[in-house]
């Protein structure tokens, strides 16, 4: 028998992001005793990187915005195939968990008249965004981080890697993992588990992601026997750095342009008035002249078109490009230097200021910058339940962006943060609930416990193999080459093709070095996880023939009517096998579905 | 073109520098060239890193002497022919490689006493301008990456870890002590748990912030004169005294 730690919890909370920390808390707020853990340390989940800031109709900067205006962006921008139980709630949960977070601390830029200031963002009518210049991420993720280390019962286990989720009777019971100081193995025994562990960016060759973002919550969820869904919809966001090459990828906030950045060409010009989609050309100006004035504050004027929904700019810059009127390395100029006085510039967008400065050589209050689309976000994830939380295996919760459905086929700026409040606490409620309704708690199997220490050794152990890190560039290029920004038929089959070919190799890694923080050993244990992650997307991409949000086609490039009805769900079925199945989206009650006539 | 990095390569019992060579391209940062080497020379080489934006405050180390983040350190910097050294923070355990053993300012954190607003106003709301503001956010964009408490001698040569919490959480203090909400009175917390009297004001820490935090001048030093009021102007004392709650001309 391989020897382990154990521990024992009510809830184990995996993810130390937004989401698993206001799950936390809200569990511990109910009784729970809790353990959360987190690969990094505390507060350095992805959730410290975010910039803009948080959706949620406060109404403060527009008096004319309220929840329902807020639930038809989300639902619009998602191209309809949200779950819209999730937007709903998301929308009218959004303002109070904004202001819960002021209660606890967080100090959000002021309007004149001393409230929390909004600003705009793509996709949303009005400036909606609550925010601390350009490092709304870390305001949240400190805030909520001291509170939970003030919340009782709520135990912090940092840098430890769960691996595994343990089942018994078709539930969950706990989890199994290794601390990465030590590389010994942990076991916790837990009558529910909530999953917040973020994203699967990092598969993906130009990415805003960090070492993180594996997809590890997907993949483990998946092979203990929940659904995942909304796989294919991938987020390219339109502004990431590409120049140079040590930045590639690295995220410019879309604050810029919502702080009034326009996006330019080659020829120098402004080139998003050609590409506003139909539904969307009532809210948006359509003369530069427009868009000036709705920036001085002209409450007649239309939006300008660079704030669109991501989608919209990724795809136009994409355009561009092969139009043969890219910027110098190839993506479109951005540019706040004419729109707004260095000051102004340099107090809302600091962090911009600085990483441009250091990392580029690039003024912004002077001079453009160049940007173009980089792999940012998942719209899909474990399947779940918009009240509880719930996913389709008893006792397992899923929030924040390991979550799918809120989001529908493309997010809207903001709206994670504020989805990471709203659903961090339903799954902390929901969860909590559970465990007091729970009469018998299930057991844990040792020899699965022993076959799975076993599994994480053998990279260590083998004589010879690969290193992981090849594994993974390998990987990335395939889902950067093949699944990425624009896909087709031939594209998605290669890739797929591909990844089945490179995934044997696995098996094969061998890692040098001992088990003490060891960054190639975790590499290689990372890998399975995204390789399920990047064979779900592809698959699902495949099948999807249409284009809509985050996932284009170029050999379908408009929306199909059917496939606009229905979510690909994917379930496990057998050792290893995945199964792509159509589900009907849930039906919007006559209330909700009034706000979209004459769309 | 090619450079050479010097890396310490150990644990807590023994360690040394071993030269690694990295190719090195336009805009490259010593993160860059630390992944280099992780990815094709020595996968088990160890250290922290996540955002490589300087947001998150991971991937804190001494490069050629200079406590510094990795992944806003460009490379063309140093391009004086010399090896590039890259050693771990000095004032923490080493784990492994760079990887230091920071679990000490987690511990220390845990023992300021958390926000307690004041009652919110007849509407419901908290009214704050935004020059009220201005201050705690300035401390509030700390990213915890400890380069200062790196630097300070109480730390890094004295070792008082038991006495002195540190400019992170001296910074940490004010930004709950000058937030135009709060209540509660940190005045004896600051001074004896966290030890604010063994800063001599030597602002190396203010130096190396990569924040560009004023700790010294904009954190530091008014505290230490919310102490000196609250500790030896008797009227404040007997209003301390009476109503638990710190005198009102300081908030
Ligand atoms: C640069 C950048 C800027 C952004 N800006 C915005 C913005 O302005 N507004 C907005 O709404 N959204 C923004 N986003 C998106 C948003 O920040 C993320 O979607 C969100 O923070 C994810 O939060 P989370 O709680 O789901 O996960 P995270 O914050 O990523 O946390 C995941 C946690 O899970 C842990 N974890 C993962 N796997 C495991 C495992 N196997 N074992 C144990 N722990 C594990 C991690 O260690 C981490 O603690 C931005 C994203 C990026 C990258
Ligand atoms: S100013 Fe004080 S806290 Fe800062 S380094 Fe000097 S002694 Fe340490
Ligand atoms: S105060 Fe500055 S140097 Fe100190 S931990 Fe915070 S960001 Fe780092
Ligand atoms: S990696 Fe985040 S600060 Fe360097």
């Amino acid at each position: 028998m391989t020897k382990y730690e154990s521990f024992e919890q009510d809830v184990l909370v995996i993810g130390a992001g937004g989401a698993g920390l206001r799950a936390a808390i809200e569990a511990s707020d109910l009784g729970m005793n809790v353990g959360l853990v987190c690969k990094s340390l505390l507060g350095k989940a992805h959730t410290v990187m975010a910039e803009g800031g948080v959706a949620a109709a406060l109404a403060n900067v527009e008096t004319r915005d309220n929840w329902k205006v807020h639930f038809r962006d989300t639902m619009r921008g998602g191209k309809m195939l949200n779950n819209y139980r999730m937007a709903q709630i998301h929308a009218q949960e959004a303002p109070d968990r904004v202001r819960e977070l002021e209660a606890w601390g967080a100090v959000f830029d002021r309007t004149k008249d001393g409230r929390i200031l909004q600003r705009n963002f793509g996709g949303h009518l009005y400036p909606r965004l609550a925010h601390v210049g350009d490092r709304t991420g870390l305001e949240m993720i400190r805030t909520l981080q001291d509170k939970t280390v003030h919340s009782k019962n709520v135990k912090v286990h940092m840098e430890c890697t769960i691996y595994k989720l343990l089942t018994n009777d078709g539930r969950i019971c706990g989890a199994i993992g290794y601390w990465r100081e030590t590389g010994r193995f942990i076991v916790f025994k837990a009558k529910a588990v909530i999953l917040a562990t973020g994203g699967v960016g990092k598969s993906f060759k130009i990415t805003s992601n960090s070492w993180e973002y594996t997809g590890d919550g997907q993949a483990i969820a998946f092979e203990a026997g929940a659904d995942l869904i909304d796989m294919e919809f991938v987020q390219f966001h339109p502004t990431g750095m590409i120049w140079p090459l040590s930045v590639k990828g690295t995220l410019v906030t879309e604050g810029v342009r919502g702080e009034g950045g326009v996006l330019r060409n080659s020829k120098n010009e402004r080139f998003m008035f050609k590409y506003i989609p139909e539904i969307f050309k009532k809210d948006y100006a359509d003369t530069e002249d427009e868009a000036r004035r709705w920036l001085d504050g002209d409450k007649a004027a239309r939006r300008p078109p660079e704030l669109l929904t991501r989608d919209v700019v990724a795809r136009a810059i994409n355009s561009e490009f092969k139009a043969g009127r890219a910027s110098t390395h190839g993506g479109a100029y951005l540019d706040i230097a004419s729109q707004r006085d260095g000051e102004y510039i340099k107090r809302k967008l600091p962090s911009m200021y600085h990483q441009f400065k250091e990392l580029a050589d690039v003024d912004i209050t002077k001079q453009a910058m160049e940007v173009g689309p980089t792999t940012h976000y998942i719209m899909g994830g474990v399947k779940v339940d918009g009240e509880t939380a719930q996913s389709t295996l008893p006792g397992l919760f899923a929030a924040g962006e390991v979550a799918g459905g809120m989001h529908g086929s493309n997010r809207l700026g903001g709206n994670s943060l504020s989805d990471l409040l709203v659903f961090g606490r339903r799954a902390g409620m929901g969860a909590a609930q559970y465990v007091k309704d729970l009469r018998t708690t299930a057991t844990l199997k040792e020899a699965e416990i022993d076959t799975t220490c076993k599994e994480m050794l053998a990279p260590m152990e083998r004589a010879s193999g690969e290193n992981p890190y090849v594994i993974v560039q390998e990987l990335q290029e395939i889902m950067q080459n093949h699944v990425g920004i624009i896909r087709n038929e031939n594209e998605l089959s290669e890739g797929l093709a591909k990844i089945q070919k490179l995934k044997p190799r696995v098996d094969n890694v061998r890692v040098e070095g001992g088990r003490a923080y060891n960054p190639g050993w975790h590499q290689a244990l990372d890998l399975r996880a995204m390789f399920i992650c990047s064979e779900a997307i592809a698959k699902a991409a495949l099948l999807r023939k249409e284009s809509r949000g985050g996932h284009s086609r170029e050999d379908f490039p408009n929306y199909d009517k059917e496939l606009g009805k229905i979510n690909f769900v994917i379930k496990k079925s057998g050792p290893h096998e995945m199964q792509l199945v159509k589900q009907p989206l849930p039906e919007m009650p006559a209330d909700l579905a009034e706000l979209f006539k004459g769309d | 073109m090619e450079t050479t990095m010097s890396v310490y390569r150990g644990d807590k019992n023994s360690g040394r520098f071993v030269d690694y060579k990295v190719k090195q391209f336009e805009g490259m940062v010593v993160l860059d060239a630390i992944h280099q080497i992780q990815a094709e020379q020595s996968t088990d080489l160890a250290c922290r890193w996540n955002c490589k934006a300087g947001k998150c405050g991971s991937c804190s180390a001494e490069i050629n002497g200079k406590p510094r983040l990795m992944c806003m350190s460009r490379m063309d910097q140093y391009n004086d022919g010399k090896p590039i050294v890259v050693r771990p923070l000095r004032a923490f355990p080493v784990i492994r490689d760079l990887v230091t053993d920071v679990s000490w300012n987690y511990e220390i954190n845990k023992k300021i006493k958390p926000f307690k607003p004041k009652a919110k106003e007849a509407d419901g709301t908290w009214r704050m301008q935004q020059y009220e503001v201005d201050r705690v956010q300035e401390f509030r964009k700390c990213i915890e990456c400890f380069l200062c408490q790196n630097v300070c001698h109480v730390l890094r040569d004295h070792d008082k870890k038991n006495e002195f919490g540190g400019p992170r959480f001296l910074v940490r203090a004010a930004s709950l002590e000058m937030h135009p909400l709060d209540t509660e009175d940190r005045i004896d917390m600051i001074k004896d748990s966290l030890g604010s009297g063994l800063c001599n004001i030597t602002k190396c820490c203010t130096e190396v912030c990569p924040e560009s935090i004023k700790i010294t001048d904009n954190g530091i030093i008014p505290l230490k004169e919310r102490i000196v009021d609250a500790h030896f102007d008797p009227v404040v004392w007997l209003w301390r005294k009476i109503t638990g709650k710190p005198a009102q001309p300081t908030k």
